[in-house]
């Protein structure tokens, strides 16, 4: 273990982005194609709740508004997959709803990048009530309150047998987008973690910590929080990207104000600041719903209660968190083992 | 680090041989797909909203299929099978009907989807549930996207009249009954207030004067309002949700607006039209019913307001006896009729019924269903859209006094005529339909 932590960061990030690979390859294989279904979900709300953690638990920026972000990358994907014969590689698609969602985050970051706590979260929510009524007023090119379909396009041949020739199984497009996404988790994990460790990193700590000082160590307060704010509009793109493949629709309804304050909250349940807690995070909003429903429904409350309870537990799951583990669950658990060691 | 390496190779290398070892591709299944049937059950399932701003009414309808299913259990099934209906909630939101949709068909192996509710939200699934050959029966919405495509989507069915013949009823009625009317469309922004729209236009194209639409979810309706004010309308023609159907009345009442209006039978359900209208104005409107007298509008089954019509006799006896809590009332009986055609669609499938010959059998003999619905289906190999006509009637003190008979049609150029040979039917005595098998 000591050796582990000796080495150096990025080689340490590789290593461990091999193992979940492993991790990964080992559930998705293992698990139904339902389940397989909720874990692609999982990695999408993963993506946009790393690239959130990292804004506002290391720089310090609350964000409203990356629902509305996540729709930008969601619409990308969309657009590009009208025809699905003649369009581009799945992986090239999302990388450019990556690419406009960062350019309309950095827009959104030097706006920004000039204002504080509750005017930053007034601005960001502006954006995540006006994002979605974009497709209302173009209605013709976006859909309207319908959506655009996203169809996905056919799983290559090539990797089908690849992946066939490997585990024994066929490739489902539910599966295939489980993997796809989890890729992306592991890719975006990786370069998160090095950038929060790196030079980078230390100078939106900085400036989240004390800006006067960081001024005074020579730190550009607005470049720091733009890029901070750039990257973190780059996950939401991917994840607004992965999230249309999974649904196989882009629709404002699916955009709404809840969707950001979900992922805020997953990211405060999770730990602020720290990946794993955003992967808790994910794990709660993607799986939480429908086993707290289906458990309601065992226990012989009609439907309409049994989908009214989920929202309540999450409420209460949500105020127990933070009462007991301000730190979130990632923070907590961190917490017991330091604690069981130390006795 | 050397250490690592070998570790990491060794556990890929014991997770792909744990994964391995499966023989040839398996060949396709023969006879068609029984996913969800057993000797003695039939699992089937919905997505509706049973929270949020949809669920007023809509989350009604299928505790109306429950009880009609409960019903035939209680009579031993269908060819000694009972069915199961499960209901999930997608608060009307496209992205959770996905995820619901996704537990239907893969985790509790649904046989069919039968009346999943909503446009949006339906759109979100129809070709997944066509790519995974998972018959889509009586979607709850009147969009045409469900019956004009039977060779893009052929596992799905429409099932209540669309609204593109709605309108052209409509707008054949006010051209030949109120032909001097200035008329206003106030619409919906999707494919409702788009296929009405189209089938209004084809009769009423020289008397619309102003167009307003309106967004689901955007609750203020007072520019519309004003637009068609503005315009001289003396008649609204209104496209919209039940909900809307009460702002438009309240903003019209505010602003001093007062034309005819003639809402589609989306909209017009005078019970929950009247407690929404209790609920958006605080309590300033009382007896929210009356408001709505002299609104004209249309209908296509018979509801609670016609309490000795021998299909209400059934549901009331259904509803009765095997009902949850609360009242009947139009939505439970909408369900209750869809569940009645699903229950006709599972006899016409014959004794060993697949996912394939459940939909071979609503297209060789579903246009001879006899139901509840004032006009027969259209269900033939070409054509997947439901019942094929309405009539018209005027509301007063929250009962439909008909103005027309029976009116049936189809899409485009098709005339409208008079038919009311399938509203005069009457279920059979112990309220199960008998529908022979379609071979």
């Amino acid at each position: 273990m000591s050796r582990f932590l000796a080495m150096p960061t990025t080689r340490r990030h590789l290593l461990l982005a091999l193992g979940a690979l492993v991790v990964v390859v080992l559930v998705l294989e293992n698990t139904s194609q339902f389940r397989n279904a909720q874990f692609a979900a999982m990695a999408y709300y993963a993506i946009a709740a790393g690239g959130l953690t990292i804004l506002t638990g290391l720089n310090g920026q609350l964000s409203l508004g990356h629902g509305a972000l996540m729709a930008v990358g969601a619409y990308t994907t969309a657009l590009l997959l009208q025809e699905p014969d003649s369009a581009l590689p799945l992986v090239l698609v999302l990388v450019l709803a990556t690419v406009v969602t960062l350019v309309v985050g950095a827009l959104v970051g030097v706006a920004a990048a000039r204002l504080h706590g509750p005017y930053l979260a007034g601005a960001t929510l502006a954006l995540a009530v006006a994002i979605p009524g974009i497709p209302l007023y173009f209605s013709e090119t976006l859909g309207g309150d319908q959506g655009l379909r996203v169809r996905m396009p056919d799983i290559p041949v090539w990797l089908d047998d690849a992946v066939y020739f490997v585990t024994g199984q066929g490739l489902t497009p539910t599966r295939f987008l489980a993997y796809l996404g989890w890729l992306g988790v592991i890719v975006v994990f990786v370069l998160l973690a090095n950038l929060a460790r790196s030079r980078v990193g230390r100078t939106w700590q900085a400036v989240r910590d004390d800006e006067v000082a960081a001024e005074l160590a020579g730190i550009d307060l607005g470049r720091a929080r733009v890029l901070a704010f750039v990257v973190s509009s780059g996950c939401a793109g991917l994840a607004g990207g992965l999230l249309a493949l999974s649904t196989r629709l882009a629709a404002p309804s699916g955009f709404a104000l809840t969707l950001s304050l979900l992922l805020l909250s997953a990211v405060v349940l999770g730990g602020l600041g720290s990946l794993t807690g955003a992967l808790v995070g994910a794990a709660l909003l993607a799986f939480l719903p429908q086993v707290v429903t289906g458990f309601g429904a065992d226990l012989g409350l009609t439907d309409v209660q049994a989908a009214e309870i989920a929202p309540l537990i999450y409420g209460l799951v949500t105020v127990l968190v933070v009462l007991l583990a301000p730190a979130g669950l990632a923070g907590g658990l961190r917490k017991l083992i330091h604690w069981r060691r130390g006795t | 680090m050397k250490r690592w390496i070998p570790g990491t190779a060794l556990l890929v290398a014991i997770s792909v041989t744990a994964a391995c070892g499966a023989g040839g591709r398996e060949e396709d299944e023969p006879a068609g797909s029984t996913v969800g049937i057993t000797e003695t059950s039939i699992k089937i399932g919905g997505h509706f909203p049973l929270t949020g701003v949809a669920a007023p009414g809509y989350s009604e309808i299928p505790s109306g299929h429950k009880a009609y299913y409960d019903y035939v259990n209680a009579q031993g099934g269908i060819n000694g099978r009972k069915i199961e209906f499960l209901v999930k909630d997608d608060a009307y939101n496209p992205t959770n009907t996905s995820q619901v949709t996704n537990e239907l068909v893969l985790n509790d192996e649904i046989f069919a989807m039968v009346g999943g509710l909503g446009t949006p939200t339906h759109g979100a699934v129809v070709d997944y549930l066509n790519d995974a050959k998972v018959p889509d029966l009586f979607v709850s919405s009147g969009s045409l996207q469900w019956g004009d495509f039977p060779k893009e989507k052929p596992f799905t069915f429409g099932w209540q009249p669309d609204y593109e013949i709605e309108g052209k009823i409509i707008g054949d009625w006010v051209k030949d009954n109120m032909p001097d009317a200035k008329v206003g469309l106030f619409l919906q922004d999707d494919d409702f207030g788009r296929d009405g729209e189209k089938g209004v236009r084809r009769y009423l194209e020289d008397q619309i004067v102003a167009v307003a639409k309106y967004s689901p979810g955007n609750t203020d309706v007072a520019p519309q309002m004003a637009q068609l004010q503005a315009a001289g309308v003396d008649l609204v023609l209104g496209f919209n949700v039940p909900s809307y159907t009460a702002l438009s009345q309240l903003v019209s009442l505010r602003i001093g607006f007062k034309p005819k209006w003639f809402y589609s039978n989306v909209g017009s359900d005078p019970a929950l039209v009247g407690s929404l209208l209790a609920r958006f104005s605080e309590g300033a409107v009382t007896d929210g019913a009356s408001m709505l007298d002299g609104v004209m509008t249309t209908e296509y089954l018979p509801g609670v307001d016609a309490p000795d019509d021998p299909w209400t006799r059934l549901w009331q006896k259904v509803w009765d006896e095997h009902g949850a809590d609360g009242e009947l009332t139009n939505y439970r009986v909408y369900g209750m009729s869809q569940a009645y055609t699903f229950v006709q669609a599972l006899q016409a499938a014959g004794e060993n019924p697949t996912r394939e010959s459940i939909v071979a059998a609503i297209e060789k003999s579903g246009a001879s269903f006899e139901g509840p619905g004032l006009a027969p289906f259209r269900y033939t190999k070409d054509s997947h859209l439901g019942i094929s006509g309405l009539s018209v009637l005027e509301i007063q003190k929250g009962v439909g006094k008909a103005l027309t008979p029976v009116l049936v049609t189809d899409l485009g150029d098709a005339p409208i005529e008079e038919d009311d040979s399938a509203a005069r039917d009457a279920p059979p005595e112990n309220g199960l339909p008998n529908v022979k098998p379609a071979q």
